[in-house]
């Protein structure tokens, strides 16, 4: 046997081979160049033509972009100095700079004002939106800073905000007060309390007190206008949406049917519609002198929508969880607004977060039809004030290309701050 | 609901009873500026400036009123309307005055119930062609490719008169002015059409102007005007006539520089009136006897405010045309102040 075997085989290694390095094609960047962008015919040609739309984009934008000119006061200055080179005219950036962050009536010496408001608002939004690295004693700035901000930004006496607050406290008093007894009590004291104590504290004489220069509404422009609408609108649907949605669900005939019609009403109807109805239709029914504040008629259009439009999301979590979950929380003797609290909403807004940001990011960015009712955001300043000045006007690329890195970066950040929020709130089994 | 019903009903009595008492001119007086309804942005006729200020050709207007009215020429809150915002904006007492080219027509007179106080620019529209195309005169552009904003009258305008002129054109429908200039700068159209003023703002922008030029023809009627509501002549009384004060004051030679000298008293009985100098006709509208002489010096007479903003020495190069006194052969014609 063994010499058969000797003779079909012709040689046998005995000793083990050195460790040879990889074949050149397989190692470092050839082979993940190999692998993902030349692994077939069609996926090279791919490649290629990938590479030369991306060179002939660069080729353009590069010059353009390092080549502008930042100092010049108006775009045939700018022509002059570029002398027939391709450049931006980023001079108008640079002139246009505070218009197009503040508007152009803000009054100039106290930008600090709105400045700080905007620097705060990040010190009262950690401890909400990161809760395990804050402390939690930080939450109560985050229930004043509204009223701060208000205070900075549109001045006047500091009992207004301050009244305002205590408004609320007196409504949570009676609340607490009334709340064990019956929730509805409580809820309808409370709200009762509120405006009993706003309408009384309206005939104090507050002027004067501890006032900052006051700036009207119309006032309000540029970037800040935009932030302020979609901070305040974002807010203030949420808690709108979840009471929307909760009714919607309800056994109770009047509270549902109100809710059904709110929702379908307002998602029925377009934005910019409601806004006209702000800014005209109001106009008409109200008397004559009577300054109801166009911003607060904005904010209050917006919110609505934007809360119709949470509301169903929300309501998208809702039918979401198995019924289990309802039952479980009647089985452990919980009521309605316990089991809610403790049980369902934790549950189903986590899975509404994506559908909650989506709302979001849209509405921070529909913030800008409000130029179309003559208010100077950001848009509404570019289109109307800086292009229609005699030194700017032609200046398109340079202006719209600012507004779009703003929004990118704020709206790329709610996005990026969804995704870390839902990897934290993740407890499925994968 | 019945008190919701209850507080509409309250507004609306409380809307109509304002708007019938409405005296314009006291309220003015009264909350001491003037509301001025202006555009969000036009080049030359209203825009705010680096530090805010507006300025312009309408802003002037504006400024005139004011002086006449209070003395004052930055005693005016404007108000920036859009061209869906602005009646609106004047019939529900928003402001006071709207000057904001907005073309004089027979329904907005009479059907939307407002009142033209004048015409401080006549405008109409007009042809902008690249020099290249060696053409001189609208006659000329037969077969042209021409860029047209969709919906506006500037589309039926150009029918009519292609049409009556027997010849052929090929329309490019586009949304905007931005969208315009990037079109005809591409050589998506031979032709843009729009308001001459509009044309010449356009050009302005261009990188090299010179390359372009505004044909002669001008083939529709745009009377630009400032506006008040119906039902307070009173009021657009003192709008009317410091829009006159300020094209007679050109005719008769009183600027912004000489008004302090001449107002002292000149050989002229006619400028003495004007100035207040002579007669009392400031009193007859409610007004101190210096009115007119205020809203001249406030920025000028009518020829300073078009020269200033939007005349041959700015970067938009209007021409006065049919705006030259009628002396000059333009359509200027101020009544006389007696």
């Amino acid at each position: 046997m063994s010499d058969t075997h000797q003779q079909s085989i012709g040689y046998v290694r005995d000793s083990m081979l050195p460790e040879a390095t990889p074949p050149l094609g397989e190692v470092g960047a050839i082979r993940w160049m190999r692998a993902n962008l030349f692994s077939s015919i069609a996926n090279g040609a791919l490649t290629l033509a990938s590479l030369f739309v991306l060179y002939h984009l660069i080729s353009g934008v590069l010059p353009w972009a390092l080549n502008g000119v930042w100092d010049a006061p108006s775009i045939r200055a700018c022509r002059e100095i570029l002398d027939g080179n391709t450049g931006g005219c980023f001079a108008v950036l640079t002139e246009r700079w505070n218009q197009l962050l503040f508007g152009f009536q803000y009054p100039s010496e106290i930008y600090w004002r709105p400045t700080l408001a905007f620097v705060l608002l990040f010190v009262a939004i950690a401890p909400v939106l990161f809760r395990k690295v804050f402390p939690l004693r930080m939450l109560v700035f985050s229930a004043l800073y509204p009223f701060i901000a208000y205070y900075l930004i549109w001045g006047g006496s500091i009992l207004i905000p301050v009244f305002a607050l205590l408004g609320f406290v007196a409504g949570y008093l009676v609340y607490s007060r009334f709340v064990a007894q019956s929730f509805a009590a409580g809820f309808f004291g409370g709200i009762l309390a509120a405006f009993v104590f706003w309408y009384v504290t309206g005939f104090l004489p507050i002027e004067g007190v501890l006032a900052l220069q006051v700036v009207e509404s119309r006032n309000m422009g540029g970037f800040m206008l935009n932030l302020i609408l979609g901070t305040v609108c974002v807010s203030l649907s949420i808690p709108f949406g979840i009471a929307l949605a909760l009714g919607r669900q309800s056994d109770m005939p009047i509270i549902k049917w109100i809710c059904i019609l709110f929702i379908e009403f307002i998602r029925g109807v377009p934005l910019i519609t409601l806004l006209f109805v702000a800014n005209v239709v109001l106009a008409y029914f109200l008397p004559p002198g009577t300054n109801f504040d166009l911003i607060l008629r904005v904010i209050i259009m917006i919110t609505m929508f934007a809360s119709a439009y949470i509301a169903e999301v929300i309501r998208g979590g809702l039918a979401a969880l198995p019924k289990g979950q309802y039952e479980a929380g009647d089985s452990l003797g919980l009521d309605y607004a316990q089991s809610m609290r403790l049980i369902i909403l934790p549950q189903a807004l986590k899975i509404s977060i994506p559908g909650i940001v989506n709302v979001s990011v849209g509405l921070f960015k529909d913030t800008t039809l409000v130029s179309v009712i003559s208010m100077f955001d950001l848009v509404g300043m570019i289109r109307g004030p800086i292009l229609a000045s005699t030194d700017w006007n032609g200046v398109y690329w340079e202006l719209l290309g600012f507004a779009a890195v703003l929004f990118f970066i704020v709206c790329y950040g709610i996005s990026q701050y969804s995704q870390w929020l839902e990897r934290q709130l993740q407890t499925d089994h994968r | 609901m019945t008190k919701t019903v209850t507080l509409g009903a309250l507004t609306v009595a409380a809307f109509a009873a304002g708007a019938a008492g409405a005296a314009t001119l006291d309220d003015v007086k009264a909350r001491g500026s003037l509301n001025c309804g202006v555009t969000t942005g036009l080049v030359g006729f209203a825009a705010p400036d680096a530090n805010g200020e507006w300025e312009g050709f309408d802003v002037g207007v504006c400024r005139a009123v004011a002086a006449a009215v209070l003395g004052d020429p930055t005693a005016v809150t404007f108000v920036p309307t859009t061209g869906k915002t602005r009646f609106t904006a004047l019939a529900s007492g928003e402001i006071d005055l709207l000057a904001r080219n907005t073309t004089w027509t027979y329904s907005r007179d009479v059907d939307l119930k407002f009142e033209f106080v004048g015409v401080n620019y006549y405008d109409g529209q007009g042809f902008l062609v690249p020099k290249a195309l060696g053409v001189s005169s609208a006659k000329e552009l037969s077969g042209a490719t021409i860029c047209i904003q969709t919906g506006t009258t500037t589309e039926l305008n150009l029918a009519d008169y292609f049409r009556k002129n027997n010849m052929e054109y090929q329309p490019v429908p586009i949304e905007t002015n931005g969208e315009a200039q990037q079109q005809y700068l591409a050589g998506a159209c031979d032709v843009y059409t729009t308001d001459a003023s509009g044309l010449a703002a356009t050009r302005a922008a261009f990188e090299t102007p010179g390359d372009h030029v505004v044909l002669p023809e001008i083939i529709s009627k745009e009377p630009l005007g400032p506006l008040v509501r119906h039902g307070d002549s009173e009021w657009g009384d003192v709008a009317r006539w410091t829009l006159n004060a300020l094209i007679a004051a050109e005719e008769y030679g009183i600027t912004s520089a000489n008004v302090e000298e001449l107002s002292a008293g000149t050989d002229s009985p006619e400028i003495d009136r004007i100035l207040g100098t002579e007669d009392n006709l400031g009193a007859m509208m409610g007004l101190e006897p210096t009115w007119a002489k205020a809203a001249i010096a406030a920025g000028g007479n009518y020829g300073e405010l078009f020269e200033k903003n939007i005349g041959e020495n700015t970067p938009i190069g209007l021409s006065r045309g049919l705006n030259a006194q009628w002396t000059d052969g333009g359509l200027l014609y101020a009544p006389p102040f007696r």
